[in-house]
């Protein structure tokens, strides 16, 4: 998955006096409040993060309340989704004029009816509302599925994006992994696939929402491994 | 998608104008389109659609319903500008007004508008929270049968809208957070309606979403309380004069109020008398919202999240109750907790109260505070064993055992205040709980082990700082078990108080808290009563020996018929004393120590009250009995 990126920050986290027997707590507890939140400075969202404390002397600021400030080096694995980038994320309501996504199990998409391309078609199967694809039989979306899309734009507020399956390469990711070979979609760097593929295990860490039914559904119907995994697997 | 349900009996006028759903929600999204090419009409129709209120036609329901359902698939089409007047109007409809119909279909709008787009989610959350109250119309149906069924119906959509959203929107729980806490009713606010949030609020806090925000429900109603607590002065209780006893709250002082008041040409009947709180809004305000609290409690014990319901009370408790300036209520809800799961959370209560008293950290009065919480929850929870009693009794000797160690000096009330504070801490449990644990053999071990003389008759000398009535209850149950010999004579001259115990309590007066004193709220007692031991049930030390036989009750109630209680001890059993509940509910309230005002008023209720505890179990600083 694109927009998923390691960085490398430099902080100074001002500690206030009355935590100075516990640092590191009121460190972390500092860091974590910037957790699923917007960052301007970052320019994204703070997803986890590794801190490492450079020395133990910290710069006492001068004022009624002495704070002090703690420099610290910190490893911020950060969700920065830009317009154009394809994320992934599951389906969690498909009506016929819009498709729900979560992405990572805490950020919010929508899909709306204009921004499916016309191949795509509301249908009922067994009672079940999907969007099935006019020229792949088997190219098909309903709850459950793991999807990947374009974004269009974000709600940098409330962590919402707007999203459009309107280029070839987006669509059901079981469907797009198994036809990858067709050329629909451009060869992926290995640093892309990297990223890719930390995005998934972060969705496992983050989520209980993340579709057990994604990942059996694909054992189910296909015994071999797929080939987007043996690309990844040495 | 089939076609619009038209064919219901009333609906006979749409029968013939048979649109598919498909063609409504494409004339829905020309309407808003042409909006902005500045073509109004459609637009505004649609609007007034929106401002159908009570009392509609079934063909206006209709129409209603359906353009709600076709604005659900055109969400996508509203702009937050454009169509401002039109969310404005679907924002401002409360479902309190509407039928099931359109309930449905409005809520099914919300959410979709909600999930559509991080414009409308605040707006979304807003409606459905201002929806948790009714409009004001509405108020005087709510405890009729058609009312209360309007509740259910619209509070169930509500809630279901909310977790629906939560589903879509895995961040919307943050969101709503703040809006909840800033819709709530002011304290000023109807009854009715600041009870309807709360339940609300509880709700949540039970539901899916409560795992996000519940927490925080719950301070906030622990919040709630503690705003009216503080809106009930301590003059509404009690006359703050040098009559008053240690047992703070005692409803004789009420009466006495109350009958001041009538030029004492009325006396109270045998029936719980609460004259001072009575009319009193705000009390009527907190009793209802204990008794939805105490509810809650409840259904978490039965669903086993007692226990992690307790850890947020308890954070909640130490943050605001702890500190409030002498609570009077809001702590029961801590004390019915604890009484659901005495195991677990009532041993934690105990153990976390001392640990702030014992704890350096806190400040003075925090400390005072906890340990007063701390000695009057000993005292009065009849789930709390005798052994836990013993046990904590052991740690706060043992500290004040220390802390006379390293200290020498006078009497100093201000300066060893903390210090005053456990030793009446301790002899406040003792006056409870001392017969209970003398008749325990290893407890009575345990007592005796302890270093209780030398911290008592240490220079600092706590006798004679601690509140007289509290001591010299403590010394006639010591000398009668013999806890150690009583020689010095302590002249009292019948104070309730002295200058001295005033002057550790402080400003505050934390000497003469006594938070867990019985509890004057009507509707909330019943949750308490059963937990709770009132002085008239203790058993002390001297019982048998001085009063044994003048009272025939006495010799029933401690005869072999309540062995149930043998291991506890102290109590008499609740149940056997199963005669008129109201007169013994009268009488057990009626703690001993506080002092008649005035002969006129003594004579009065020996004369019209003929349900007095009987003598023995009155401590003897009452004037009467001097």
């Amino acid at each position: 998955m694109e927009g998923l990126k390691v960085s490398d920050a430099n902080l100074v986290v001002y500690v206030h006096p009355s935590k100075a027997t516990k640092v590191p707590q009121a460190i972390l507890r500092e860091l974590s409040s910037l957790l699923f939140k917007f960052s301007e400075i970052f320019d994204g969202v703070v997803l986890a993060y590794d801190v490492n404390i450079q020395n133990k002397t910290a710069k006492i600021l001068p004022g009624i309340y002495p704070y002090f400030g703690v420099r610290l080096k910190a490893k911020l694995l950060l969700l920065s989704p830009k317009p154009d980038m394809l994320l992934e994320g599951k389906v969690v309501k498909l009506t016929k004029e819009s498709i729900h996504v979560i992405v990572l199990g805490f950020s919010s998409a929508t899909i709306t009816e204009e921004d499916i391309r016309e191949e795509f078609t509301y249908k009922l199967k067994h009672g079940q509302e999907v969007f099935a694809s006019t020229s792949h039989k088997r190219h098909v979306i309903k709850v459950g599925d793991m999807i990947r899309f374009l974004v269009k734009s974000l709600d940098e507020e409330i962590l919402h994006i707007s999203g459009s399956l309107i280029p070839a390469q987006t669509g059901s990711i079981r469907w797009l992994d198994k036809h990858v070979e067709e050329g629909s979609q451009p060869e992926r760097s290995t640093k892309k696939r990297r990223e890719r593929d930390r995005g998934r295990e972060m969705q496992e860490d983050y989520t209980g929402l993340v579709s057990e039914g994604a990942f059996s559904l694909s054992n189910d119907h296909r015994p071999k491994k797929s080939k987007r995994r043996r690309t990844v697997e040495p | 998608m089939g076609e619009l349900q038209t064919n219901e009996a009333g609906y006979d006028e749409m029968a013939d104008i048979d649109f598919s759903d498909s063609e409504l929600v494409s004339h829905v999204r020309d309407a808003l389109r042409s909006v902005s090419q500045g073509d109004n009409d459609r637009y505004y129709q649609l609007i007034e659609v929106m401002h159908y209120m009570e009392h509609l036609a079934p063909d206006e329901v209709a129409l209603l319903v359906t353009s709600l359902k076709a604005l659900c698939g055109a969400v996508s089409y509203i702009d937050i500008i454009h169509h401002e007047s039109l969310l404005s109007s679907i924002f401002g409809m409360s479902m309190w007004n509407y039928g099931p119909d359109v309930m449905d279909a409005l809520m099914e709008l919300i959410t979709s508008l909600a999930v559509s787009s991080g414009k409308f989610i605040d707006s979304c959350l807003e409606m459905l929270v201002c929806n948790f109250l009714p409009p004001q119309s509405f108020l005087h149906l709510l405890r009729s049968p058609h009312g209360l069924a309007r509740k259910e119906q619209v509070l169930d959509r509500v809630h279901s809208a909310l977790r629906d959203i939560a589903d879509l929107v895995p961040l919307a729980p943050s969101r709503l957070l703040p809006i909840i806490l800033q819709r709530r009713p002011h304290t000023d606010a109807k009854e009715a309606l600041i009870v309807i949030y709360v339940e609300n609020m509880l709700r949540l806090e039970s539901s899916a979403i409560g795992e996000h925000v519940g927490s925080e429900m719950l301070k906030a109603v622990v919040d709630r309380l503690i705003e009216l607590d503080v809106k009930i002065g301590w003059d509404d209780i009690l006359q703050e004069d040098s009559s008053k006893g240690i047992f703070d709250m005692e409803l004789e002082d009420e009466e006495i109020a109350g009958d001041a008041n009538k030029d004492g040409s009325e006396f109270p009947k045998g029936t719980l008398n609460r004259q001072s709180l009575g009319g009193n809004t705000d009390a009527d305000k907190l009793d209802s919202l204990m008794v939805l609290t105490c509810e809650h409690l409840k259904l978490c014990a039965d669903g086993d999240r007692l226990i992690e319901v307790f850890e947020t009370l308890f954070k909640s408790f130490e943050m605001t109750v702890l500190n409030a300036y002498k609570s009077k209520f809001t702590q029961f809800v801590m004390f019915y907790a604890c009484s659901l799961n005495p195991e677990n959370c009532g041993v934690r209560f105990a153990v976390s109260l001392a640990d702030i008293f014992t704890c350096k950290v806190y400040p003075p009065l925090t400390r005072m505070s906890a340990v007063a919480y701390l000695a009057s929850y000993l005292s009065r929870g009849r789930f709390l064993s005798s052994s836990l009693a013993a046990n904590t009794l052991e740690r706060l000797v043992d500290w004040c055992f220390e802390y006379c160690q390293v200290q020498d000096g006078a009497i100093n009330p201000e300066a060893h205040r903390i210090f005053y504070s456990g030793c009446q801490a301790i002899m406040y449990v003792l006056c409870f709980r001392m017969r209970s644990m003398m008749d325990v053999p290893c407890l009575k071990l345990q007592l005796l082990r302890m270093p209780l003389e030398p911290v008592l008759r240490h220079p600092l000398d706590p006798l004679k700082v601690c509140l007289p009535s509290i001591v010299e209850e403590f010394l006639r149950q010591a000398k009668a078990a013999r806890l150690f010999t009583v020689s010095e004579t302590f002249l009292f001259n019948n104070l309730l108080e002295s200058d001295i115990s005033k002057a550790f309590g402080g400003m505050e007066r934390l000497d003469m808290f006594f938070p867990f004193d019985p509890c004057l709220l009507k509707k909330c007692d019943r949750f308490i009563c059963p937990n709770f031991i009132y002085w008239s049930m203790v058993k002390t030390t001297y019982d048998d020996d001085e009063y044994g036989s003048s009272d025939e009750d006495s010799d029933k109630d401690f005869g072999d018929g309540n062995e149930g209680f043998v291991d506890d001890g102290m109590a008499r059993s609740f149940e056997q004393n199963e005669f008129d509940f109201d007169e013994f509910e009268y009488s057990l309230n009626k703690m001993s120590i506080t002092p008649r005002s005035t002969l006129n008023h003594m004579l009065a209720d020996n004369l019209h009250t003929p349900m007095r505890m009987p003598a023995r179990i009155r401590p003897s600083t009452s004037p009467e009995f001097l």
